[in-house]
């Protein structure tokens, strides 16, 4: 039984194994945005920590220019696991496969984890160019963050699959029209986030809403590691318990709007 | 057992309906037509059979599996093929037929998929992305993509659409073939009332989501004074032969 289901799921990543095999060009754009991101980001740090050099702010800057780089590397992999989660899924539907994959015996949550799978792949193609790029060109070692790097990886990509099932949720009711969102919705979380700031940089008011989503723990706890040198295992707890409420959340969505999508006939019609 | 037994299944769209408590069964080994017009209900029985199509009221049952309950036992002891629905283009035949053998969970993919290649003589283009394929290569292929668990019922969406006369009688015959040899159970939804002749053992005739008659090929042309299947149709609907429907209807209950 877990045999024939870890087939089906292995039958998806599969598939999707196959169509970057034979299209380089899709293997340079995994690749392509987080390694801009990195240069663009890379090289405004330098630019202002070299105008520092000498002065009274050159040690605080030099140490916001990390925090900067290392949150621009770590927030690539929430972007890029929920676009692998999403993108993979509207793979099935401009390829007019996606009727065969529904009434194959692949159980929906088996097509969640070969998405899933597709997605961690997706993410180590994107991500790992990047960090070497943030070696090479400005000697920023990602891992000096320590073993709780993995903590913050596995955070931010369990958000990514979250997001991304609300966004398989929306193009099961809404068709193709919400195919953007694959690319914007978490790019539109951005500022609450803390990605690139501490929280208490926001207004008052909208401290409550960035503090309700997971990556800014991630992120909190990851500027703690970089000024204070410790981690901040409260900032952990709460990423984990937010990212287990929302992807239950996400996952009771997914399953609605999988049924709703099954008794409105949207499963053979979706995409045209 | 039946293979397929449908109980008062119906589907409505808000005030329209698609398909208005229809009941039929297709016993093991049995080829059974689907024929009606466009929007008879063919492939809204069909997408409910597949369970991908919720039905608002009946029941189905597939090799004794409730497709409401237990839809996946028995989703993987059949299988369907369709003009309509495309493989992934950018993948080879090969990798194609490998993608749905995972999903099917077939043992010895590899071997399996050289037996459906010889049969079908897919060798020429087996390793050329489905998407470069003619239209009768891509139909092949489907077929073999059907065929891949070698399914004990298998729905069959208009197979030969498209095809020109000598393909459409290749992939004809090797449906035969494939019933002779497996036994399989096939529900056929087709506008072409030769193929219908040639593959069906029953027909049901679908008018608006209703069956308006059923019978073997022969017995449909008897009752209605026809020498083919096409003049059936056209009589059925353009609303001829009532008087036929309800002779039969009466002979049923007798």
């Amino acid at each position: 039984m877990i045999g024939a289901s870890a087939r089906r799921v292995w039958g998806l990543i599969y598939r999707h194994l196959c169509l970057y095999r034979r299209s380089w060009p899709r293997l340079v754009e995994l690749a392509y945005w987080p390694i801009l991101q990195m240069c663009i980001w890379g090289f405004t740090a330098r630019f202002f920590t070299s105008r520092a050099v000498g002065s009274e702010h050159s040690s605080g800057l030099v140490m916001a220019a990390t925090a900067l780089l290392a949150g621009v590397l770590l927030w690539e992999v929430a972007i890029r696991s929920q676009m692998g989660v999403a993108i993979s899924f509207l793979e099935e539907i401009w390829s007019r496969n996606l009727a065969h994959v529904f009434i194959s015996p692949l159980r929906p949550w088996e097509l969640i984890l070969g998405l899933i799978g597709v997605a961690f792949l997706r993410v180590a193609a994107g991500v790992v160019p990047a960090i070497l790029v943030a070696y090479l060109l400005y000697a920023f070692n990602l891992f000096t963050l320590g073993p709780v790097l993995v903590l913050f990886f596995a955070n931010l990509m369990i958000m990514g699959w979250a997001v991304a099932l609300g966004v398989v949720s929306l193009i099961l009711r809404h068709g193709a029209g919400a195919e953007a969102l694959a690319w914007s919705l978490l790019f539109g979380l951005t500022p609450l986030s803390a990605v690139f700031y501490p929280v208490s940089a926001l207004p008052v008011w909208l401290q409550p809403i960035s503090r309700a989503i997971p990556a800014t723990h991630v992120f909190e706890g990851m500027r703690a590691v970089l000024l204070h040198g410790h981690v901040a295992w409260g900032q952990m707890g709460w990423a984990i318990g937010l990212n287990a409420v929302w992807l239950t959340l996400a996952g009771l969505l997914f399953a609605s709007q999988f049924h709703a999508a099954r008794i409105r006939g949207a499963l053979i019609t979706i995409g045209e | 057992m039946d293979a397929i037994r449908v109980e008062a299944l119906t589907k409505r769209y808000g005030t329209t309906q698609a398909v208005g408590g229809i009941s039929f069964r297709v016993r093991p080994g049995q080829t059974v037509g689907l024929l009606g017009g466009n929007g008879a209900g063919k492939s809204t029985t069909i997408a409910m059979l597949l369970a991908i199509l919720v039905p608002t009221s009946g029941q189905i049952e597939i090799l004794g599996h409730d497709m409401a309950r237990d839809r996946f036992r028995a989703l993987k002891r059949m299988n369907f093929s369709s003009p309509y629905i495309a493989l992934p283009g950018r993948l080879t035949v090969r990798e194609n037929l490998r993608v749905y053998g995972h999903l099917y969970s077939v043992r010895h993919t590899d071997r399996r998929i050289a037996e459906l290649t010889e049969e079908l003589t897919l060798g020429d283009f087996l390793d050329r992305p489905a998407g470069e394929l003619s239209a009768g290569q891509k139909t092949r292929v489907a077929l073999a993509k059907s065929l891949i668990n070698r399914p004990e019922v298998l729905l069959l969406d208009e197979p030969t659409a498209s095809l020109d006369p000598d393909t459409g009688d290749m992939v004809r015959s090797w449906l035969e073939r494939y019933r002779r040899a497996s036994g399989c159970s096939m529900l056929l939804a087709s506008h072409n009332m030769a193929e219908v002749e040639r593959l069906c053992d029953h027909v049901l005739m679908l008018q608006k989501g209703r069956i308006v008659d059923e019978g073997s090929p022969e017995a449909l042309r008897g009752r209605y004074d026809r020498d083919t299947m096409e003049d059936v149709f056209l009589d059925i609907a353009r609303g001829r032969g009532h008087g036929a429907q309800t002779q039969m209807t009466a002979e049923t209950q007798s």
